[in-house]
């Protein structure tokens, strides 16, 4: 046993070593988040909670399954690509927040330093409940001119015109359906059933 | 318990497979989405674009995003015969409302729409001290909000100026692809209301996407290619003049 003469303090602070290592381990265990790592470097959860994010356009799939006169009439006119949220927009209305879980101790301390992320408020899509979330009727005379108006920067093939000799005033609906624009080709402006 | 040699051997590749199985926990995913089935892209078509700037409106609607930031917008270039390299560029507020009217004259003018390359080496991955961006296993690039300190690497590392630091949320944000969206089977909000289809959302991992024939047939580019970012916005037809 001469080797180990004189070595406690050796010892002593290897001792010292692993009890550091252990409290580190300890802390990184509940620092560290706990899907952290398992795609890469960062906490896949994240993906999970981008996910979860309120879609506000429902896509013309939504519509048509109701509207199904109105994709019939645009199908066979110029629009019959332009997807009806293009026009029409998102058509949405925002929820109240609900009352949120109580804050984990983290969370709370986030909160207190002003540091917390504000929650999504939730949204009703006039998709998922018609009768509640009335939409909104575009105004053509906006709607209309943003693409139609005629500029040297747009494509040459696509239909422009300058709106005040165009029409003299005269609304577009007048004379152009917008579900299938091309005159005379639809009497009726379409819409909700 | 008295195991013979021959269960032995069984029982331990077993025990190891769930224990991988039990470490890897539950995937975050929607249920019918399987993220290794899919390699997310934009083809953005420069000549159907008309610069009506449908997109940044719906992106901003989409995503809420705040006035004066932008997770795409669209620029419009004005290049004459004699200066090929130098272009006059314009794009006011991100072409939200829209651009003013051009007069016909000798120089060619074009809309460029712009956004998140998706990159596959992407440099602002990279530099992210914490970990809170990534680029997610179907190949769109994420901030973790929850995560980010809001240092502005990234912001600073991305080639394209395509991040931004949220004025209220004080952390980086940009476009995720609407990746809310396209885990559920739809297509982007901008993709969704683009009039001409200049945008389409494409997936590189399905056989059945049209973008194979398309890059197959057409002058693709895309943004600064000598950075070797692997971007993921194809651009068609896009002109040299274009940075």
């Amino acid at each position: 046993m001469r080797f180990f003469r004189d070595a406690g303090h050796l010892f002593r602070f290897a001792g010292l070593f692993v009890l550091a290592f252990l409290v580190f381990m300890g802390l990184r265990y509940f620092a560290v988040p706990k899907t952290f790592g398992q795609y890469g470097h960062y906490r896949a959860a994240a993906i999970g909670d981008i996910a979860a994010h309120p879609a506000k356009f429902a896509g013309h799939d939504a519509c048509e399954t109701c509207h199904s006169d109105v994709a019939e009439k645009k199908s066979h006119g110029k629009h019959a690509h332009v997807n009806c949220e293009a026009c029409h927009g998102a058509q949405y209305q925002k929820l109240a927040v609900p009352d949120q879980p109580k804050p984990g101790f983290y969370q709370a301390f986030l909160i207190k330093i002003g540091k917390a992320l504000p929650p999504d408020p939730p949204i009703l899509r006039h998709a998922d409940d018609p009768t509640t979330v009335k939409p909104v009727l575009p105004d053509t005379s906006v709607l209309c001119a943003r693409c139609h108006t005629a500029s040297a920067a747009k494509p040459k093939g696509f239909p422009q015109v300058v709106p005040a000799e165009h029409s003299g005033g005269m609304p577009c609906e007048t004379c152009h359906q917008p579900h299938s624009p091309a005159i005379g080709s639809d009497t009726s402006a379409g819409g909700a059933k | 318990m008295n195991l013979s040699r021959r269960q032995m051997l069984i029982l331990l590749p077993a025990a190891a497979i769930a224990y991988k199985y039990a470490l890897a926990g539950t995937p975050e995913e929607s249920p019918n989405y399987k993220m290794s089935d899919h390699w997310w892209g934009m083809l953005i078509d420069i000549p159907k674009c008309i610069g009506c700037g449908n997109c940044v409106r719906a992106c901003a609607t989409e995503n809420d995003v705040p006035d004066g930031h932008f997770r795409t917008w669209v620029e419009r270039y004005h290049r004459t015969d004699d200066n090929l390299t130098t272009p006059e560029v314009i794009s006011p507020n991100g072409g939200k409302d829209g651009f003013p009217v051009a007069q016909e004259d000798a120089g060619k003018y074009f809309f460029v729409p712009k956004m998140c390359n998706h990159c596959a080496d992407s440099p602002c991955t990279q530099v992210c001290p914490v970990g809170a961006t990534f680029i997610s296993p179907d190949g769109v690039v994420l901030v973790d909000q929850k995560y980010c300190l809001g240092c502005a690497y990234c912001v600073q590392a991305c080639p394209y100026g395509c991040r931004y630091i949220h004025p209220e949320k004080e952390v980086a944000d940009k476009c995720t692809l609407c990746y809310h969206r396209i885990t559920q089977g739809l297509t982007t909000a901008c993709c969704e209301s683009c009039p001409t289809g200049a945008r389409q959302l494409v997936d590189l991992k399905d056989p059945k996407d049209p973008i194979h024939g398309f890059l197959k047939t057409h002058a693709v580019q895309v943004l600064k290619p000598q950075m070797a970012t692997g971007s993921k916005a194809f651009y068609n037809e896009l002109d040299g003049s274009v940075r």
